[in-house]
């Protein structure tokens, strides 16, 4: 039985791009791009089909880090997955400690204290100017310039990882937030450190983007290459600076306003072509509007507790229902969605990765280009395999 | 935007037959979603997207949810004719015996689907399938052709329930190896047992392995 009529018309953005006609003798020949191969950030793998240099197929193999990590949060209390979620996207723990801790406080609905949200919207958005800097230093890492770029972006990431370390204690894994606030208080030296490191990114921004915006290189090997179309984009559910790069106005801080983004000036930049490069550019250009959102965020955080006073803690077993929450992480819309039935586990838990879906449309993007190419198009779409496996 | 009782008055004006129910959310995110039936569900869907005013070009989240099945036990007082000799004769009289009372709801595997829209920036809209009953290769249709993000969710799903989406261009395991047979999400998985890391059968390992071999041979 077939439930699905043939004769329905496709969405415009299924059409994929037509099948590329063999040149020479037409001679195809398969390769397998990794699991163990440095352009793929971790285990991933691509099955790729050539025709001489250029790609005619390509079809992403996943699932060599998976650990099921969904249901091992089904098996255990709420509280207990937070750490779990640092694992996800280990680039951006405190964002993914964020998006958990939004689902549960719509859940159960918890109000936040407005130290902690001030307190969130600094570690989040020292997250993106952390994620952006080496997202963009591996990127040029894949084009050739091996090193250092990469480091100029690692010597900035350090100093808010100190930041990150001094506050929860780890670099990396900082499970920080909590449902209904942060686990603990910042102090005023910390405060004071932390406008001290963000007083100095503008000055890294701008020796970033002299080092490589206009470098001959760069545009050659970037523009006009993997370009994904607007209505392919949000067809295929491409979130973060990828669709924004694509010149669609969509970020969900402005969308949904969860927390206290509406308190906060900044704008949000576009891309006219969707290539590598205005993936590129977005990303310079929102660590400059991020930059602009701690400069204002860190001018006045309020006094006040860190944790609302009412949050239930122990015994915690949220009444039966449903919720899904999201937020603008770094590379893209990350959800959690929560089902109860009044247990202390979730019944399900589920996570929306932006790395796994920003990648449907990867062979779209690679047919028809090179091999090196499609290192640079892999390497623009920004991915971490700890949340594409999960 | 509207609300989700427009919505459902909506796509029933613009599928017919199609049967829509609202599944209350009693939590205070107070998202209610639309049930519809396998049947209508692709048809709803491209409704939900094509429309102008709703215009729910983006699927943001699609997941599957185990609900097992439901065992309900209730005491209910019955009245019945007894027969019972009264005063040397035989008559028969009513008496209020208590019975306990087992009826079992059959469990089913659903899809679930988040829709915002990009262009009109509002959302969400929940939407839900639900299948017949548990058993292996259930199918409900898939949602692909209208929304290509929903492709890797979508073989997501059926690599980790066993829902088989009809219509998706290329439903094959995602997470899991080629070889896998089981579907891990599921409530009722039973890991398999790894005698190369547990070579010492202990009590715990050889009752696992008794589950695991009558779940094979069921």
């Amino acid at each position: 039985m077939s439930l699905v009529d043939e004769k329905v018309e496709r969405a415009p953005g299924w059409n994929r791009p037509p099948v590329i006609a063999p040149e020479g003798d037409g001679e195809l020949l398969e390769v397998s791009m990794g699991p163990h191969h440095p352009s793929t950030h971790g285990v991933f793998r691509m099955d790729v089909v050539l025709d001489g240099e250029r790609v005619v197929k390509l079809k992403p193999v996943f699932g060599y880090l998976h650990r099921n990590h969904e249901q091992l949060a089904e098996s255990q209390s709420y509280l207990a997955s937070m750490p779990y979620t640092d694992r996800l996207d280990y680039f951006c723990s405190m964002t993914n400690n964020w998006a958990y801790a939004l689902a549960v406080e719509k859940l159960v609905g918890q109000a936040v204290p407005e130290r902690a949200e001030y307190i969130r919207v600094i570690l989040a958005e020292l997250t993106r100017v952390q994620n952006h800097a080496s997202a963009i230093g591996f990127l040029i890492q894949e084009m050739g310039a091996s090193g250092t770029p990469l480091m100029y972006a690692f010597r900035e990431r350090e100093k808010i990882l100190d930041l990150f370390e001094s506050l929860s204690g780890s670099r990396m894994m900082c499970n920080y937030m909590r449902f209904g606030g942060c686990r603990v208080d910042v102090s005023a030296a910390w405060l004071d450190g932390a406008r001290k490191v963000v007083s100095g990114l503008p000055k890294f921004v701008d020796e970033f983007e002299e080092l490589l915006t206009g470098n001959e290189i760069l545009l050659a090997r970037t523009q006009g290459v993997g370009v994904l179309r607007p209505e392919l984009a949000v067809n295929a559910s491409v979130t973060g600076p990828m669709l924004r790069a694509s010149g669609v106005n969509y970020d969900i801080r402005k969308v949904d306003r969860y927390g206290i983004y509406d308190r906060f000036k900044f704008r949000v930049p576009l891309g006219d072509h969707g290539d590598i490069f205005d993936r590129y550019m977005v990303r310079v250009l929102e660590m400059r509007e991020s930059i602009g959102i701690l400069e204002q965020a860190l001018k006045d955080v309020p006094g006040g507790p860190v944790m609302d006073p009412k949050a239930k803690i122990r015994g915690f077993k949220p009444k039966p229902g449903e919720a899904y929450g999201r937020i603008e992480a770094p590379k893209g819309e990350l959800g959690f969605y929560l089902i109860s039935t009044g247990q202390p586990e979730p019944y399900r838990y589920r996570v929306r990765p932006p790395s796994l879906i920003n990648l449907t449309v990867l062979e779209d993007m690679c047919l028809g280009h090179n091999v090196a190419d499609v290192v640079l198009i892999f390497g623009s779409v920004d991915i971490v395999l700890g949340e594409v496996d999960r | 935007m509207k609300s989700v009782e427009e919505i459902k008055a909506a796509i029933e004006a613009a599928v017919p037959g199609a049967g829509v129910t609202i599944v209350p959310n009693s939590s205070p995110s107070g998202e209610n979603s639309l049930l519809i039936d396998a049947q209508h569900a692709f048809a709803a869907a491209k409704f939900l997207h094509d429309d102008g005013e709703l215009a729910l070009d983006f699927l943001s989240n699609v997941t599957g949810v185990d609900w097992l099945d439901k065992e309900t036990t209730e005491k209910v007082k019955v009245t019945k004719q007894v027969p019972k000799e009264v005063d040397g004769v035989q008559t028969m009289v009513d008496e209020t015996v208590e019975e306990t009372r087992k009826s079992v709801e059959p469990g089913y595997l659903e899809a679930v689907y988040h829709l915002f829209s990009v262009a009109k920036k509002h959302g969400p809209v929940i939407f839900r399938v639900r299948t017949q009953n548990r058993t292996n290769g259930v199918e409900l249709p898939s949602m692909t052709p209208i929304w290509r993000g929903a492709e890797f969710q979508e073989r997501e799903v059926f690599d980790l329930y066993g829902i088989v989406f009809v219509g998706h261009p290329d439903l094959r395991r995602i997470l899991m190896w080629d070889g896998f047979k089981d579907h891990p999400m599921r409530k009722d998985y039973v890991e398999p047992d790894d005698f190369e890391y547990e070579p010492t059968a202990h009590d715990k390992v050889l009752e696992r392995h008794k589950q695991q071999l009558e779940k094979v041979q069921a």
